[in-house]
Parts: structure tokens; C-alpha cells; sequence
């Protein structure tokens, strides 16, 4: 009885300190005064304001097409180099798997300075291309490391049952691996595309003086006072995020009931 | 057929070359020359003088601070989280993730909102006529924000390998006569070390080398490894002293990490939760 209340109690501690900086952030978005001490009457003002503020919505815009396309680009490259890596004898595997493992492990600020001094020794103009370069090399291990798994599971003569009934290696891999390992190649998207849009150490280093996405606006904002637009924004993003992973979870929890019934 | 499909690897071979193995590459280069390009150890050489060890011991310190905290306070949420039902599992693991989608540097910065001088916490406490604290600016905000950054890095890794322990293994130890503090020291936290590993290698990496909490919380009054690379390459211009740091960062890593799976025998799912 004791233990229980102990165990609620400590939980709920442990979900204040995780939330009480997003509670705050929420909170001061409807805040009327712009300091962030003081408290000055609930308003929709900065709501209102967002809509008109080109730099703020600029960076919103390139923070979403940089963490699409590279969760796209980096879920194909990685799924098809994830079949291959599966298909390589014990040695290429492994030196293969070590390199991949190097951005994983490798600090941030290190794949970020790497980058930076690629593109400019190549004389790549940092900005946009560089930027949306440098998400994709950091995703595709994490996708290679999702999908990966699925493919140890997968069943070796699926495909080639298929293959013998007449199908063309790209169809069987299209109409039976694909299907199997898509839990994977999902779970790995969806992790690139967070890894992607929470990105600000990579992105600092590889994006030019054009190109801003929502974290380094709000790094070159941290001294100067952050605008309580920034706070809206957040406030709207993390809304839809909650709704997002609310369906992906009812999803999960249909897929997983639908399993016990097989 | 095999070896076509071994082919489908090629791309992201050379994907890897052009983007991970040579920018490393050139780092170690400009790591190894002086600014004019003849080659030398002076930016390592530099790199033992007492100012940057002292930079460098105080990383390893709040880094290690940042750890303990995190498995202290990590490790028995892990078990909660381990021992609710599994419908409501699922749910907390969502709650524990869910901040990680909203940008770590806002994050970062409401907590300057909740610390500050006229901050939150201080309102609250002139409120009660306490005293004001100072809460800004100091190690102490800085571990603050590691430990909040990271704790959930600390807690989904154990969490996952406290959930796949056997039950029944419990049981027999508890059959056996031992009691809820033996099967703990004995059975339980021997069977989690793996999920403790890979927790204090995922705080305690990014927690060595990061420069925007000691920037946003630390008032950057207290230089960290991390910021010294920033500053060599974005105010000071020296690329190759902020190689030679890069370098020496990422070699101290890579053995760590060498040494942490060593102990680690089920690293081969990627272990990232």
C-alpha cells in the first residue's frame, strides 16, 4: 500500500520535471506581456501574429521540407542498403555495420564540423543543399538500423517461393519482402524525420547564412529574448505531434490486437 | 540472384564514403597541418596545455555528475514503468518520449523562463516570502538541463531490457528463500546491466561534447569541450586546433564506447530502445 503510493508519487515527479518546461513554454504563449517573468493577461495576440511573421514562418517551412525529404531520401537509400548489407558475407557486413555505427556514436558537433569542412573543401555553398545533405548521412543509419532486424526475421524462402511460381526478383522483393519488413522501414522513417526536425548542432554547422530552420532561430534568439511567436509555434507543433503519435498508437494497439487473432 | 542483392549495398557504401569517411578524413588532415598546410603536432601538442585540460576535466565532471543523476533517478522509473500492466505501458513510454519531439533548444530555453532571476521558481518563492534563489547561470542549471535533455536516453534502455527479464526467474530466486533485496542485488540488476550500459553511454556521450546547454544555461560563462570546437570554427577561424579537438573528442568515445559493449553482449539490435 505504502510502496504504491511511494511508486504514483515518485512517477508524478518524474512527469513534472519532464513537463514543467513544456507546460511553461504552452503557458507563455497566451501570455500578453513579452517578458518572461511576468504574467499579463491571457491574449491570442502572438497566435495572430505568427500568421504575418515571414523569418519565423520561413524557418518553420524549412525546418518541415528538410525533415521530409530526408526522411524520405534516407528511408529509400537506407531499406535498399539495409537488403544488401543483409546479403553480405561475414567481413563486408561487418566493416560495413562499423561504418554505419560511426554518426551514431560519433558526437554531433564532430559529423557536424566533418560536414561543414567537406562542403566548403568541395566548394559547396552551405545553405539548403548542404543542410539537407548532412540530415540524410545522419538518418540513414538509424533506418538501416530499423530495418535491419525485420530482415533477420524475415523467412529466406519467401522470396523464393515466389520467384518459383514466376514472379521477377524486383516483384517478389515489392510484393512479399516489402510488406514484411514495412513495420521496420516505418519505425525508421519515423525516427528520421524526429531526428531531422529536433536537429540543431548539424544544422548549425552546414546551414548557410540564408537558410534558418526553427533551431537555430531560436539559438540566435536565446540572447536577444525569445519572441512568444516562437512559443505559439511550438505550441501548435507539439499539439499536432501529440495527435500524430495518439493515431500511430491506436494503430499499434488495432495491429497488435489483430496479431493475437492469427 | 545473391550477389545481385548483395549489390543493393553499393549505393550507401558510397554514400558513406563521400560523407562520413572522407569529411573525417579532411578533419584529421587539417588536424595534422598548421594554417599554412605544413604538416605538424602543435594542435595537439596545444591541446595539453592546462587551460584545455581544465576545459576538458570539467566536461568529464558535469558529464559524469549528469550521468549519475540520471541512472539514480532513471533506474526506478525504469522499474515502475517495467511492472505497470502492459496496457498501461505503452502509454508512459509515449509520455516519456513525447517531449523529445518538441525542439530540445526551447525546451533548453523554458527553463530559463522557470530559473531565472525573475523566473517561475522564484515567483513561486517570493510568493511564500522565501528568499530568491540563484539558479541561473551555474553547474548546477547546467546538469539540470543534461539531466532533463537526457534522462529519457537513461530510462528507455533499461526499461526495455527490465521488460523482457523472465518472470519466473524472479519467482524461483523468491522460492528459494531470498528476499526483495537479494533477488534485486541478485537476479534483477545483474540481468538489466546491458540496458544500464547502453544508458550511461547514451547520456554520457552526448552529455561530454554538447555546447548549447552550457551556452543557454550555464550563461557560457563555463567553457566545455563543446564550446571550444564551436568557437574554433565559427569565431577564432583555427579549423585545425578544432580539428585536433574534434579528433581527440571522438578517439576518447570510440574507446569508451569499445570498452562499454565489451561488457555488453546484446548490442547487436542497434540498442537504441
Amino acid at each position: 500500500m505504502v510502496g504504491k503510493f511511494i511508486k504514483r508519487f515518485y512517477t508524478f515527479l518524474i512527469f513534472v520535471f519532464l513537463y514543467a518546461p513544456i507546460v511553461t513554454l504552452i503557458a507563455f504563449s497566451f501570455n500578453e506581456s513579452r517578458s518572461r517573468g511576468k504574467w499579463g493577461g491571457f491574449t491570442l495576440r502572438w497566435y495572430k501574429e505568427l500568421l504575418y511573421d515571414a523569418p519565423i514562418k520561413n524557418a518553420f517551412y524549412y525546418t518541415m521540407v528538410i525533415a521530409l525529404l530526408s526522411a524520405i531520401i534516407a528511408t529509400i537509400i537506407g531499406t535498399i542498403a539495409a537488403v544488401g548489407i543483409y546479403n553480405m558475407g561475414f567481413l563486408g557486413k561487418k566493416v560495413v555495420l562499423n561504418l554505419n555505427y560511426l554518426p551514431v556514436l560519433n558526437p554531433d558537433i564532430v559529423t557536424g564540423v566533418s560536414l561543414m569542412t567537406l562542403f566548403i573543401f568541395i566548394n559547396l555553398e552551405l545553405g539548403f543543399l548542404s543542410m539537407l545533405l548532412a540530415h540524410i548521412t545522419f538518418c540513414i543509419p538509424y533506418v538501416v538500423l530499423a530495418v535491419l532486424p525485420k530482415l533477420k526475421q524475415l523467412n529466406k524462402h519467401l522470396a523464393e517461393a515466389a520467384m518459383d511460381l514466376g514472379a521477377t526478383p524486383f516483384y517478389a522483393f515489392r510484393k512479399v519482402i516489402l510488406p514484411e519488413i514495412m513495420p521496420g522501414i516505418v519505425t525508421g522513417a519515423l525516427m528520421a524525420f524526429t531526428l531531422s526536425i529536433d536537429d540543431f548542432v548539424i544544422s548549425f554547422f552546414t546551414a548557410g547564412k540564408g537558410v534558418t530552420n526553427l533551431s537555430i532561430a531560436v539559438y540566435s534568439m536565446a540572447r536577444r529574448g525569445i519572441n512568444p511567436k516562437i512559443n505559439a509555434l511550438s505550441t501548435l507543433m507539439f499539439l499536432g505531434v501529440l495527435g500524430l503519435l495518439l493515431i500511430i498508437n491506436k494503430r499499434t494497439v488495432i495491429e497488435n490486437k489483430g496479431g493475437v487473432k492469427k | 540472384m545473391r550477389i545481385k542483392q548483395k549489390a543493393a549495398a553499393y549505393p550507401y557504401i558510397g554514400w558513406l564514403l563521400v560523407f562520413i569517411v572522407v569529411p573525417l578524413i579532411l578533419v584529421l588532415y587539417f588536424s595534422l597541418t598548421s594554417q599554412g598546410g605544413e604538416f605538424t603536432l602543435e594542435n595537439y601538442r596545444r591541446f595539453m596545455e592546462p587551460v584545455y585540460g581544465k576545459v576538458l576535466l570539467r566536461s568529464l565532471n558535469l558529464a559524469l555528475i549528469s550521468t549519475v543523476f540520471c541512472l539514480i533517478l532513471g533506474y526506478p522509473m525504469a522499474m515502475i514503468i517495467a511492472r505497470t500492466d502492459i496496457s498501461k505501458r505503452n502509454l508512459m513510454v509515449l509520455l516519456f518520449v513525447l517531449p523529445m519531439w518538441m525542439n530540445f533548444l526551447l525546451r533548453t530555453y523554458a527553463w530559463m523562463t522557470l530559473l531565472g532571476k525573475n523566473g517561475v521558481i522564484n515567483n513561486i518563492l517570493q510568493a511564500l516570502n522565501l528568499p530568491a534563489l540563484n539558479l541561473l547561470y551555474n553547474n548546477g542549471a547546467v546538469v539540470l538541463g543534461m539531466v532533463y535533455n537526457f534522462l529519457p536516453f537513461m530510462i528507455l534502455p533499461i526499461y526495455s531490457v527490465l521488460s523482457k527479464i523472465d518472470n519466473t526467474l524472479i519467482e524461483a530466486a523468491r522460492d528459494l528463500g531470498a528476499n526483495e533485496v537479494t533477488v534485486f542485488r541478485k537476479v534483477i540488476f545483474p540481468m538489466s546491466l546491458p540496458g544500464v550500459i547502453s544508458g550511461i553511454t547514451m547520456v554520457f556521450m552526448p552529455a561530454v561534447t554538447t555546447f548549447v546547454i552550457p551556452r543557454l544555461l550555464g550563461g557560457g560563462q563555463y567553457m566545455l569541450i563543446g564550446n571550444l570546437v564551436e568557437q574554433q570554427f565559427t569565431y577564432v577561424y583555427d579549423w585545425n586546433f578544432g580539428s585536433a579537438i574534434s579528433i581527440i573528442m571522438m578517439v576518447f568515445i570510440l574507446i569508451a564506447m569499445a570498452i562499454m559493449t565489451k561488457y555488453d553482449d546484446q548490442k547487436e539490435e542497434g540498442g537504441l530502445w
